[in-house]
């Protein structure tokens, strides 16, 4: 069973093609999803451009109307759509008179800068906790495993709210408001983390036991290698496997954390901007960022897969 | 000169469990010792505790642990890492999942040399291709970059043997090495051990197999419940055994000389034994108080009544006493030939009936049940099966023997109607089989049944064994007040107490849930079953037990087989006619003795000669 | 090769199992009589006992109406659980005929089915509850429906998955084997054994939905003041902390509470049930 790496080389590149077109097909789907849940929603867009008590005249509604293509059929308004989102163009703000791509792009960064924080913070909090406690007993093991049961029971807003009354209020060590300094984004973050670290440390300590459980783990010892080396070298690389299964998990409790977070926190931010779109009904910014979550969840799952093509030989082939 | 390693007195304890129980034997340079056992024997535990890797919650005990001069009773774990691997090398069975399937062969190779020698960063490569080339592996160079997943099985046990090699050890201890190979890649390993064992090594085998043992092992010690009640020289111990257990052992052991015997003796319950009795004593019908109540005598024979002479082919222990079957001669009784087929009902010195033979149910049975014409199968471009004619006769067993791979289990489910061949055709009693739509089959299908290697997954996990019964009797027909009845007659059929009824396959015993498999399929009355690797995940006492059942319940019912099975022992012992498969391909078909005796095709030439018996070398 | 012995865990419920059993008994009861444990009103207003810390006569606290908390908490239990049931029952139901009819229904009907669903399934549970509340309007029920429908993408490839497994299991093939035909087939093996794990599932993501109705109602969308719920009186709560911590404190004390047992009931229920088929 020699491989041949020609062949090797054609699946490889017909596993990007497949996973482009899969992306594309999210998007699209994101897209076609967003723009029907728009014609769906009950009450005249126009209204709620206007706000609820607008006393315009019938002229001015059609006008609008009319610039917004609303008065053209349903069909066609969707391959317009289509064609104005192939060109990075999702729209206008009914309520901010500014473009959405504009809005998004103002309240990214703060968000980018949360989600990062909180995964690094996860990571390498889950990895530790996952590590101490695997194939093992006693005190400790029971701490942490009952420690991340709560973690993952925790409402993120209440989490937020205790965080802030006992450093913020209680012990005034961080700012209460979370914009500003490294210092704002602690809380926020560890608001974030928290209940990722405890999924994430479960995943990651199955994944360990399972792989110190196979002979393989019996076969490197019996070969002079210690516990801990068996651990590192053997066992980590198993555990990290499943983790690409968690990939669309991880983008959904990001964003969807990422809402709670910053409006427990006051900070801005894509989270903040879709709570202010959804009860504001600004149809066209609420779209635009479940465009952005199913970018996000397709790049995230991209890195995912290729993570795990380096860590999983039989993948690759 | 002291052997290698003296062990005395060996106890292993799991919480509630006694693993081993005062195991003693020994070891010298360039000999191989063999541990027989079927499953929970306790001989495994024992091969782990001598690299103290029997687990954390053992608690292993021993009067002498002496390797070499070094007292293993004393070591920490520093002390150990510096034996295992360095001295004492472990290798299990299937590298798939021995070698981490997640780093190249080469580099599981490299971890075991850098932990015991110094070898220099630079030496490290050629070392590794040094060792591949040392236990066999053809371009060396190129499989030490390769994935376990991507070596054939052979070539992944190889070097899984050449990583425990790396450090030199003057130990091996190989743990059901050839296990989950083919025979012919089986044979070829064994071959590897040989020669390593004539370089200087020393080998301690575990091994469920008598016939593998009896291949590489200079002395064979048995173990039974934790005991090693049987000990000594290979030959000696497989010529005559003399504890009742090994002689069931051996006796069990399906092969030419015994067809048309039994292989298990009568099932014998007595009541258990106590804690230092003998653990056999339930299953033995020589078993006193004596043997319940106190420990069993020293090493090397673990028994107040052993016995002697021969073992007796189809021996039958009823309460009457001992009977000679039919077989009546020794395993491997030199030039012992096989009856012709049908010759045991009137061999002289036959006396018992209730021996069960082929011939019983045979008369005048003869027309043809089940026609497989020249089939062809494709999976995903792939012809899995190649124009595959078979027949079999009502009343007749035909044996399917092949390696993995060769397109059995696909002919299993064409006959069965769960896959549709591309071409050729199947018919059953004269009509058309694979050629009829899935409504007009249906009402057909009770006619063949099936049984298959993990009955477990062939019962829906919801329901007990009276549910699962009584839903294979409404397809069949029976009236809903007669069900009942009919499930508790099954189950006296396959030799199962009623109370099985309520309780679900996953709380079974393997055997067990082979008898209730086997039982669910007699339901519907069926004329042809289809066996497909029935006995293969059993030890060799419940495997010995299952194929008198099946070899019963054709006499009785006159029931066709097709019967698939990589063992040759097994497909000899129970088939009439034998087809033997490679690569898709029936390559010759054939009365089971003549082509078993003589093969014609050069597969089966091979295939057969790799197979491990359990005769004597020079027979 | 065979395995070393391993003890089963104990049959016996472990002491957390069963305190988790309790806690949900006097849940239910809390939401079913809330008079059994709090004579107050939830709702009264009294300035005269505004802003108290937790003490005698009041163990909760009171807000700055002079409500008393622990009669809210006792009171917020109802609406709580009982959107969080309702959207939990209504996505399992809907994604188990969704992923049944994915499985049994033939290949072009699954790839388009679980084509939306993947789809549906890559975005984020909380804003595609937004986009239904968006869309819907806020209000208890609309919660309800749209955390359903937030989950059901999940449940429906679960389902899907197990009726696949159950499809290409032995004892499926047994059964064609026996005769049987495909509607038996799937309504004596398929559903029943696809229904298991997921109604397992369900019970720890009942859990779930409980953060995601208290989170909801946080945000705005669900009950409104002055109802007692879980999520409103946080919110209600996050001006205030400065000053009283404790109506920060106990509502989502009772939240994770709530979620803890639940967690802990369903996970044990579902070691039971894989010994059980496991053997």
């Amino acid at each position: 069973m020699k491989i041949n790496t020609r062949p090797a080389r054609h699946r490889a590149l017909r596993a990007v093609a497949a996973r482009a077109a899969g992306a594309v097909a999210v998007l699209w789907g994101a897209a076609t999803l967003a723009f029907f849940a728009l014609a769906l929603i009950p009450g005249d867009p126009v209204t709620i451009m206007l706000g609820p008590f607008t006393t315009a005249p019938q002229s001015i509604r059609d006008q609008i109307a009319a610039d917004n293509g609303l008065d053209k059929p349903l069909f066609e308004r969707y391959l317009a759509y289509l064609g104005r989102l192939a060109q990075g163009d999702m729209g206008e703000s009914y309520q901010l008179q500014k473009s959405v791509a504009a809005v998004i792009g103002e309240a990214l960064g703060p968000t980018v800068e949360l989600a990062l924080a909180a995964v690094v913070i996860a990571i390498v909090l889950a990895i530790v906790s996952a590590v101490l406690t695997a194939g093992r007993e006693g005190r400790l093991r029971g701490f942490v495993t009952s420690w991340e049961l709560v973690a993952v029971s925790l409402p993120p807003h209440w989490l937020g709210i205790l965080l802030l009354t006992a450093f913020s209020f209680q012990l005034p060590i961080f700012p209460v408001v979370g914009v500003g300094g490294p210092s704002a984004l602690v809380l926020p973050a560890l608001t974030l983390a928290l209940p990722i670290i405890g999924v994430l440390a479960q995943v990651l300590r199955e994944g360990l036991e399972a792989a110190l459980a196979q002979p393989f783990a019996v076969t490197a010892r019996a070969r002079g290698l210690s516990r801990r080396q068996v651990r590192v070298r053997h066992a980590l690389r198993h555990a990290a496997v499943p983790l690409a299964t968690l990939s669309g998990w991880l983008a959904g409790t990001l964003l969807g954390g990422a809402v709670i977070v910053e409006a427990v926190f006051g900070r801005p931010g894509l989270g903040a901007l879709a709570l202010q779109s959804a009860t504001n009904k600004d149809m066209p910014v609420l779209i635009g960022i479940v465009l952005v979550s199913a970018l996000t969840f397709v790049v995230i799952s991209a890195l995912i897969d290729a993570f795990q093509l380096l860590v999983d030989p039989r993948v690759r082939t | 000169m002291s052997p290698l390693l003296t062990v005395e007195g060996l106890t292993v304890a799991f919480p509630g469990v006694q693993a081993v129980r005062g195991a003693s034997f020994t070891l010298d340079r360039g000999e191989c010792l063999a541990i027989v056992g079927e499953s929970g024997s306790g001989k495994s535990v024992t091969a782990r505790s001598l690299v103290g890797l029997a687990g954390d919650r053992a608690s292993v005990k021993a009067t002498t642990l002496d390797f070499d001069g070094t007292d293993l009773t004393g070591l920490d774990e520093r002390g150990w890492r510096r034996i295992r691997g360095g001295r004492i090398g472990l290798v299990l069975q299937d590298a798939l999942v021995s070698l981490d399937p997640l780093r190249t062969v080469g580099a599981e190779i490299t971890e075991a040399l850098r932990v015991h020698r110094d070898v220099p960063r630079a030496a490290v490569h050629d070392e590794v291709v040094e060792l591949l080339t040392r236990v066999g592996v053809p371009e060396p160079e190129v499989r030490a970059g390769q994935y376990p997943h991507q070596l054939s099985g052979g070539l992944r046990q190889r070097a899984l043997i050449a990583s425990a090699l790396a450090g030199r050890p003057e130990l091996l201890i190989a743990d059901e090495p050839t296990t989950a190979l083919d025979v012919t890649v089986q044979a070829r390993i064994l071959e590897l051990l040989d020669r390593l064992k004539a370089e200087g090594t020393a080998l301690l085998l575990i091994s469920h197999d008598l016939a593998v043992v009896s291949r590489l092992a200079d002395r064979v010690a048995v173990m039974y419940g934790g005991l090693l009640v049987e000990e000594g020289p290979t030959r000696e111990v497989l010529d005559g055994p003399r504890h009742p257990y090994t002689r069931a052992l051996a006796a069990a052991v399906p092969s030419a000389a015994a067809r048309g015997t039994r292989l298990a003796p009568v099932r014998h319950s007595g009541p258990p034994a106590g804690p230092d009795g003998c653990p056999f004593a339930e299953r033995c019908a020589h078993a006193d108080d004596v043997c319940r109540d106190t420990p069993p005598p020293p090493a090397p024979l673990r028994c107040h009544h052993p016995e002697s002479g021969p073992v007796a082919r189809a021996v039958f222990i009823g309460p009457e006493g001992v009977f000679i079957g039919p077989g009546g001669r020794a395993l491997d009784e030199p030039g012992a030939v096989p009856p012709a087929r049908g010759a045991y009902g009137t061999t002289p010195g036959a006396p018992d009936p209730r021996a069960v033979g082929h011939g019983v149910s045979l008369s005048g049975i003869g027309d043809t049940l089940l026609t497989v014409t020249d089939v062809t199968k494709r999976y995903g471009g792939r012809e899995v099966v190649r124009g595959v004619s078979l027949r079999v006769d009502r009343g007749e067993a035909l044996g399917i023997v092949g390696e993995s791979g060769s397109g059995k289990t696909t002919v299993a489910r064409i006959v069965l109607g769960l896959a549709k061949p591309d071409s050729g055709s199947v018919t059953f009693a004269g009509e058309p089989w694979s050629a009829l739509p899935e409504r007009r089959r249906r009402p057909l299908r009770r006619r063949i049944q099936t049984i298959v290697q993990d009955p477990l997954g062939s019962f829906d996990p919801r329901h007990d064994t009276g549910t699962l019964l009584g839903e294979a009797l409404a397809f069949a027909g029976v009236p809903r007040r007669e069900r009942r009845a009919r499930a508790l007659e099954l189950l006296e059929r396959v030799e199962l107490p009623a109370s099985v009824a309520g309780r679900r396959p996953a709380e079974l015993s393997g055997g067990q849930r082979q008898r209730i498999a086997i039982a669910r399929a007699l339901a519907p009355e069926p004329e042809l079953l289809v066996c497909d690797e029935p006995v293969s995940a059993l030890d060799a006492s419940v495997q010995a037990q299952i194929l008198d059942l099946l070899t019963e319940l054709r006499s009785a019912l006159a029931l066709s087989l097709l019967f698939i099975s990589h063992d040759l022992g097994v497909i000899h012992h129970i088939s009439d006619r034998v087809a033997v498969m490679k690569d898709g391909e029936v390559v010759e078909t054939g009365e089971a003795t003549s082509l078993l005796a003589a093969p014609s095709h050069p597969y089966s030439r091979e295939l057969f000669a790799a197979i491990p018996a359990l005769t004597r070398a020079d027979a | 090769m065979k395995r070393l012995p391993v003890l089963r865990p104990r049959a016996l419920p472990r002491p957390s199992v069963a305190l988790a059993w309790t806690v949900l008994v006097l849940l239910v009861l809390a939401a079913a009589f809330p008079g059994l444990f709090t004579g107050k009103s939830p709702i009264e207003i009294d300035a005269a006992t505004a802003l108290r810390g937790p003490g005698p006569g009041h163990w909760f606290g009171t807000d700055q109406l002079g409500r008393d908390q622990f009669a809210r908490v006792v009171h917020g239990a109802r609406p709580s659980l009982l959107v969080g049931l309702g959207s939990i029952a209504f996505a399992v139901v809907a994604g188990a005929l969704y992923g049944l009819a994915s499985a049994l229904l033939g290949r072009t009907a699954d790839r388009v089915l679980m084509g939306i669903n993947d789809i549906v399934l890559a975005l984020p549970q909380l804003l595609l509850a937004l986009l239904a509340l968006a869309i819907l309007g806020s209000g208890q029920l609309n919660v309800m429906v749209a955390i359903a429908l937030a989950f059901l993408p999940g449940y429906a490839r679960l389902v899907r998955a197990e009726a696949l497994v159950v499809r290409n299991s032995g004892y499926v093939e047994t059964a064609v084997t026996l005769g049987q035909g495909p509607f038996t087939r799937a309504f004596r093996h398929v559903l029943p054994n696809a229904l298991g794990p997921l109604l397992v599932l369900a019970s720890t993501g009942f859990g779930m939905s409980l953060i995601s109705v208290s989170a909801l109602s946080f945000l705005g969308f669900g009950a409104r003041p002055p109802t007692p719920e879980w999520g409103v009186m946080l919110s209600e709560g996050r001006g205030l902390l400065q000053t009283a911590w404790w109506l920060g404190v106990f509502p989502g004390a009772a939240i994770t509470l709530t979620v803890v047992a639940v967690t802990v009931a369903g996970r044990a229920a579902q070691a039971r049930f894989t010994r059980r088929t496991a053997g």
